[in-house]
This record gives C-alpha cells, structure tokens and sequence, in this order.
C-alpha cells in the first residue's frame, strides 16, 4: 500500500531522512520506531503530500505523493503530532467541516460521523467546544477525523503522547481494532507500544533504517549473550565453580543470600547450557528452585542499536 | 470547487465565534458614523463624498485586523498541517479564506446604508454617485485584504501580520494622497500605484474601467502570490 523508494529529505545540510526504503504491505500495522529527531515525522509529512522529498520517491495506494498529490490524500488519513485543532469549533461541526473537506458524499455524511464518533467513543463530548477538551479527548477527535473518509491507509504521528496510561490504552486498544480494516503506519518512541500493536517494526535513527522485523525476530536476532538466572539451595561456592567451568559459559554472577544462592549465568550466543547447568548443579548437591531464560526487550535492543550507532560516529 | 465554500463557511464562522467580529464592526461604525456626522456638519452637502475620504483610513486600519489571523493562526497552531493534507488545492484555501474575509468587510460596512437613508431624509443625494462609490468601497476592500493575507501568509504571529498590513496599507494611502496634483511621470507613477487617486474617482461617481482594473488586477496578482507562498513550504 506505500511503498518507500530510496526518500531523502535535507535541510539546509542536514539530512532529516537519508535514503530510505520500505513498503507497507495492506492491512498490515507497521511501527516506525525511533528517537526524537530520527525523522520520523518528516517521513510521514512527505508521505501525506504536506512537503516534498529531496530525492527519492514514494507511492501511496499506487499514487505517487508529488504528482498524484490529491489522489493520495484521498486515500489516506493523517494524524499529526499534537493533533492540531480549531480550539473555536464544536466537535461535531469540525468533523462535518473535515467531511466535507475530504469530499464525503452529503448523503454519508451525517452517519458516517456518528459511526466515527461512536468508533472513537467521543460521541458523549459531541456538542463541547474542542478548546474545552482534555488532552485525551482531543486525541480522539482527531482520530475521528482520520477515520470519516474510510481512507485505506491511516498515518499516526506519535497517537499516544501525552496521554495518560489509561488514556494510552484506550487509544492502543482502539488503533489495534481499526488495525483489521486499516493498513497503518504509525511513529512512536515508545517501545512497549510497538511491541504491543505493531505486525513490523522500522527501527529509524539520523534518518537512516538501522533495523526492520517483526518486534519478536529482531529480539532473537539481536540477543547478543543468553542470560540465565537460577536460584539454588546449596553451597555456594562449589556451584560457582562448577557452573563457572561448564563449556560455553562467559560469566557467572553470584548473589550469596546465605541457605540460597543467586546466579546470573551468561552464556555464549547460540549457546543453549541449561541441561548442563542442571546437571553439575544436581551433582554438586544442589536444588534448583527457579530457573529462567531472560528474554531481551525491544527496549534494550532499541537502545543497543541506537547507541551502536552514536558510538561509531563518535 | 467545493472546498472553496467548505474553507468559506468555517472562516465565516470562526470570525463570529470569536469576538473579533463583533469589535471591528463596532469600531467601524462608531469611526464612520463620526466622520458622517462631522462632515455633514462642515459641508451641508448632502453627499457621502468627504466623509468617505476618511474612511479609507479607517479601513486601512481595520481591514489588517480581519485578515491577521486568515494564515498566520493556522501557521502558529500548525492546524495548517492536516488542512493541507486534506484532498484540497491551495488555491481553493487561499481562495475560501479571502472570500470570508471580504464576506466580514462588507458586512462591516454594510450599516453606512443608514446614512443614505439619512441624507434622503434631510436632502436629495445623488445616487448614482452612492452607488458608485459602494462599487469603488468593495473593490478597494477586496485589495486590501488580499494585501493582508499576504502578510499573513508569511509570519506566525498575528499581531505581526496585522501591524505590518497597517503600515503597507497606510504607505499606499500615503503615497497617493501626497503625489495628488503633482505631475511628472514619477508623481504619476505613485499616483497608479497609491490607492488615493483611484478611490477618489469613485467617490466623483465614476466607475472608471482603469480603476477597476487596477483593483481587480492587483488583487488578483496578490492571490496568486499569497498561493505561491503557501505552496511555497514544497519546495523549502
């Protein structure tokens, strides 16, 4: 549905995108993830017609965004960051004003609205006065308004900022439901998010794509030592020393709690110890009462990629 | 072509929700019906002539203060973003937003009407000149708002866009009044652009084809830049 060709975007001698290149399959929910300032925005401005690319070039349901700029704004529904608003106007008059702006039939109009006022549970706040709505309920509106053409795609700038967490989660929860009749790209800096709503993720930094997978490949593929953690009834010091000596372990940290011991164990990458670990454990005497693989969080991963990055630069 | 109605009608609203509005017409009508009642006093003509000579400066006052917010509030709040990203030209934005604002300024001076029935109740006015002098009034609205949404158009911050407009407008007002009578080709030259000389033909009862389109033609020139510059964010 957009598909993403060699995009460059430079101001003045800064490159705010530099040479990217994905696409968004239909009906897929695609995560742009990164830092503030990666580029994510100007990404999706030039994906919304609002500005032009440097280089490159980018189509939208089969339009390209500079010559068939009113074609891919038909099909499309775009949320900015902050949600811009006209603080003057009722909530239903500024979606009757945005139908209409999107060209929506006056027959479907008048149900359409209430479909999205319904689908986005504003219908309460209808008759309020934009400027009088709270941080939640203005984000709602504007999700209503990416919704009252029905566009194929929808384009999200960061839908949850400053939202609190139950606000988040219905906003979460509401972008999820619309994901099954929606392809959606949508920016974020929170990981959480992605890992919860996102089928792919696009990991973006100084404009470039450092990591594109889906949220739990790139866990795997990036897990870059295997940390195990046990919990044993036995003597310390013997178990130190016999894990310590099992083929493939990197290091073992040992929390001495007295009758119990803590042990983080870090294995090799690709390495699986954890039969061997029970093994000299049971013939050390030992009982084991906990055993876990820590599994890595985009979190860490997102950090790990980003921070690469700013240590090669540097 | 429809979105230029769509943009129209939420202009049209936005000024009447807001008090702005409401104080500009205030303050026309006190300024205008002053200058009526003075003139009429000095001249005991029964003509709208001179008192109309100083309501363009009001209006060059005014008329800034209509357009400040047209482009410059969509820049500052940025709801100029999903504005443009909607399936509209920006033209037909342009286009919507200066029609609103010439909406508002003919309302503003549309209660001057009252004078006229004023003056045919203490005298006889010549009516071919009111009206040619309404033709005159309307055309030389629609410039200056045309030249305030210009100024709008380039800076985010209203009070900016309107001080700016009221200095370019008072300059042209300016420019006319003081080459008015002086011949040469460089007094003529101020006396084409200024918008003294035109207007004055007006008043006289005259709708001279060169002033209109001097009027029409600057207007338009000036929406065609004020579309430039919107589009102008593409190229930057």
């Amino acid at each position: 549905m957009i598909k993403v060709d060699h995009l460059a975007k430079r101001y003045a001698d800064v490159y705010a995108v530099d040479d990217i290149s994905f696409e968004v399959n239909q009906g897929e929910i695609l995560g742009l993830l990164g830092p503030n300032g990666a580029g994510k925005t100007t990404t999706m401005r030039i994906l919304t017609c609002y500005m032009p690319a440097t280089s490159g070039t980018a189509t939208v349901a089969g339009y390209d965004v500079f010559r068939d700029s009113i074609n891919v704004r038909k099909q499309i529904g775009y949320l900015p960051e902050n949600v811009p608003l006209y603080p003057e106007m009722r909530v239903k008059e500024y979606l009757s004003f945005r139908a209409k702006l999107k060209k929506l039939p006056y027959r479907e109009r008048k149900t359409k609205i209430d479909e999205c006022l319904e689908k986005c549970r504003i219908t309460d706040v209808q008759n309020q006065i934009i400027g009088t709505l709270s941080k939640g309920y203005r984000q709602r509106v504007g999700l209503a308004d990416t919704l009252v053409h029905d566009p194929k795609i929808l384009i999200l700038d960061e839908p949850t900022i400053g939202l609190d967490p139950n606000q988040i989660r219905q906003v979460r929860q509401l972008i999820k439901e619309l994901g099954e009749k929606h392809t959606i790209l949508l920016s974020t800096h929170i990981l959480p998010e992605v890992e919860m709503i996102c089928g792919r993720v696009i990991i973006i930094n100084k404009g470039k794509i450092v990591a594109m997978d889906t949220p739990s490949n790139l866990a795997t593929q990036l897990r870059s030592g295997n940390n195990i953690m046990i919990e044993v009834r036995g003597n310390g010091e013997k178990i130190k020393n016999s894990l310590s000596a099992i083929k493939g372990v990197k290091k073992v940290v040992w929390h001495d709690r007295g009758e119990l011991n803590n042990f983080t164990i870090e294995a090799e990458r690709g390495m699986d110890i954890r039969e061997d670990v029970f093994a000299n454990i049971v013939k050390n005497n030992g009982i084991i009462r906990e055993m876990k693989q820590a599994s890595i969080t985009l979190e860490e991963i997102f950090h790990q990629i980003t921070m690469q990055e700013q240590e090669v630069t540097i | 072509m429809t979105s230029i109605g769509t943009i129209f009608q939420r202009e049209i609203n936005a000024y009447f929700l807001s008090p702005v509005a409401y104080v500009i017409i205030a303050v026309f009508t006190v300024f205008s019906g002053y200058f009526f009642s003075i003139m009429l006093g000095i001249t005991q003509e029964s003509t709208l002539r001179y008192s109309l000579a100083y309501t363009q400066f009001i209006l060059s006052i005014l008329t800034p203060v209509i357009t400040m917010r047209l482009l410059a509030e969509e820049n500052k709040t940025g709801t100029i973003e999903p504005l443009m990203t909607a399936p509209v030209t920006d033209f037909e934005v342009v286009f919507g937003k200066f029609l609103s604002a010439w909406a508002l300024y003919n309302i503003m001076i549309a209660p001057t009407a009252l004078y006229i029935i004023f003056l045919a109740w203490v005298g006889s006015p010549d009516y071919g000149a009111i009206i040619a002098s309404y033709i005159g009034l309307i055309l030389m609205g629609g410039l200056f708002i045309s030249i305030g949404l210009l100024v709008s158009a380039v800076t985010k911050n209203q009070i900016v866009a309107a001080v700016i407009g009221i200095v370019a407008l008072l300059i042209l007002l300016v420019i006319g009044l003081a080459s008015s009578g002086n011949e040469g080709w460089f007094y003529n030259a101020l006396k084409y652009i200024g918008t003294y000389d035109h207007w004055d033909t007006f008043t006289k009862g005259i709708v001279d084809t060169r002033d209109v389109i001097y009027y029409v033609s600057f207007t338009a020139l000036l929406i065609f830049i004020v579309v430039r510059i919107v589009e102008s964010r593409r190229w930057r």
